[in-house]
């Protein structure tokens, strides 16, 4: 009994500590966008936490952990699968359900989690997606395809019988909200002004990088829970592992966009060294319980590299991410689940082929998926704003109201 | 009595209230503007290079007495030089008359 109760104390610390991650994506989001759109995201990311946690209770989490398969791929859902409930009469307070946490602690836990995936797409979408069709697109992104895309690995689905391995989420998570973010902006378009008539790229400055700064931090902090929460126990040699190695990774992924951006382009952006941060700390979540401060160094340093050149590839496809969540998420997710083959205690040619299968599987899946309901969206509620709403902000036209009411009108 | 207008460096503000008040000058408004000209400042924000033509400055109105004009306008083109280009303007108009609401004076009495 005491050991459940240290187990799921930390793992109820942790439950919090992933909750503090939707300011987190806030602050980051609403610091790299324009002032006249600040209310439109951070009631995105409001809405998607409580729709978030709503729609897991009622199906994601029982979507998501079947319990068992039919044939070994198909959950078996035709029990239990709306509502929570425990699973036996008095098992879900004590070791009965699990050695590290209640079901009660497991759902919470969990739920936190299942929130983020739909967060990532709205930073990508920002400045020009319509609220409505959204909250739409998230609901059922966070209901449906997060839960499946889940249970295939941490719910024991086919992924976790060939052996692919993702300790806290780089493609369940991240990635999944990464390939949602790439099609909905390939769907939706640059924003007005964002490239010019003959292409060129033009920059569109966030209007408030000291929000967006502590955003990352509190992001950082946040994924000592994310990560340390994974271990799923207590384990003192675990989580502590776990713990230095998601900050080693965070500082250079940090450093190291900070050095690559500042050689490419002549100048210290700070927005490339907070998204570095993020970007290690994205790529060390696959195996963070699996790599050794050194290797989480080098998870972290290649991060960083791929941050500079995700933000710059993403423009040159013409496609407009005002935060780089598809370089943050999508890109060093992918990088972070490969590396599993590559550092780390289970590094390995077959172990790399199988992470490959399963980024493939996955973001196939996620991209057919993202499509599809995007692509209904579209045609019958629409996905973007007028071109007038759109230039005059997000925040008058569908709030009617002004982030910073006494500082002047953001209309431009 | 005349109105001096001075479009200065923000830089110098400090400076120049400094010098104004050490003259007779007690008082006097200020408010931050934005100028287009055609020197560009060039920036990079996430890889992407840009120029903007917008010129920062700060702007000070002040009415003297007019044996008070040339000393207030040496205090200002003092304290506010730097030497380099885009140190400001200084533009000196005559005014009419000038009430002090709460006294109802008129004239340079309502000045001091």
């Amino acid at each position: 009994m005491e050991l459940l109760t240290t187990n799921n104390v930390w793992m109820m610390v942790c439950t919090a500590l992933v909750f503090f991650m939707h300011l987190g994506f806030s602050l980051l989001e609403v610091g790299l966008t324009r002032q006249k759109n600040a209310i439109n995201i951070l009631f995105k990311n409001v809405f998607i936490i409580c729709a978030g946690l709503l729609t897991y209770a009622i199906l994601g989490f029982n979507l998501m952990y079947p319990g068992s398969f039919l044939a070994g791929v198909i959950p078996d859902y035709f029990f239990d699968l709306f509502g929570l409930s425990a699973p036996m009469a008095d098992g879900s307070l004590d070791l009965a359900y699990n050695e590290g946490y209640t079901y009660w602690t497991d759902f919470l836990f969990q739920g936190m989690f299942a929130a983020t995936a739909a967060t990532i797409v709205s930073g990508a979408v920002a400045e020009r997606i319509k609220l409505g069709s959204f909250m739409l697109f998230s609901v059922i992104y966070i209901t449906i395809v997060y839960p499946i895309v889940g249970s295939w690995k941490w719910g024991g689905g086919f992924l976790d019988g060939i052996g692919f391995y993702d300790f806290a989420g780089s493609t369940l998570v991240h990635s999944v909200g990464g390939w949602g973010a790439l099609i909905a902006i390939y769907l939706l378009g640059a924003r007005l002004g964002k490239f010019g008539k003959d292409g060129q790229s033009h920059a569109i400055p966030g209007h408030n990088i000291p929000l967006a700064t502590a955003g990352v931090f509190i992001l950082w902090l946040g994924w000592f829970g994310f990560n340390g929460g994974s271990v799923l126990s207590a384990d003192p040699s675990l989580t502590s592992i776990t713990l230095v190695t998601t900050c080693l990774a965070a500082a250079a992924g940090g450093i190291s966009a900070f050095l690559v951006s500042t050689i490419a382009y002549k100048n210290y952006d700070l927005t490339m060294f907070l998204n570095g941060i993020l970007g290690g700390l994205v790529g060390i979540t696959a195996g963070a319980d699996l790599m050794s401060p050194s290797d989480a160094v080098l998870i972290g340093l290649v991060a960083g590299g791929v941050i500079v050149f995700g933000v710059s590839l993403i423009d040159r496809l013409k496609l407009d991410d005002p935060v780089g969540a598809v370089a943050v998420h999508l890109a060093c997710g992918i990088w972070g689940t490969l590396a599993v083959g590559i550092f780390g205690s289970m590094a390995g040619f077959d172990q790399l082929l199988t992470q490959l299968a399963g980024v493939g599987i996955i973001g196939a899946f996620c991209c057919i998926s993202a499509f599809v309901i995007l692509s209904i969206i579209k045609a019958t509620m629409g996905l973007r704003m007028e071109e007038k709403e759109e230039t005059e902000g997000l925040d008058v036209h569908e709030h009617g109201m002004d982030a910073y009411a006494e500082f002047g009108t953001a209309n431009d | 009595m005349k109105k001096i207008e001075a479009i200065i460096r923000k830089s110098r503000f400090d400076e120049v209230k400094k010098a104004l008040h050490e003259t007779e000058v007690n008082f006097f408004s200020y408010w931050d503007v934005t100028g287009v000209g055609n020197e560009k400042q060039g920036h990079v924000y996430r890889g992407v290079s840009y120029s903007t033509s917008d010129i920062q400055r700060r702007k000070i109105s002040l009415v003297v007495s007019d044996h008070n004009v040339e000393s207030t306008v040496e205090t200002i083109l003092k304290a506010a030089h730097t030497g380099s280009v885009g140190d400001g303007k200084i533009f000196v108009t005559p005014v009419d008359e000038a009430y002090r609401i709460r006294t109802k004076e008129k004239g340079t009495d309502s000045l001091s």
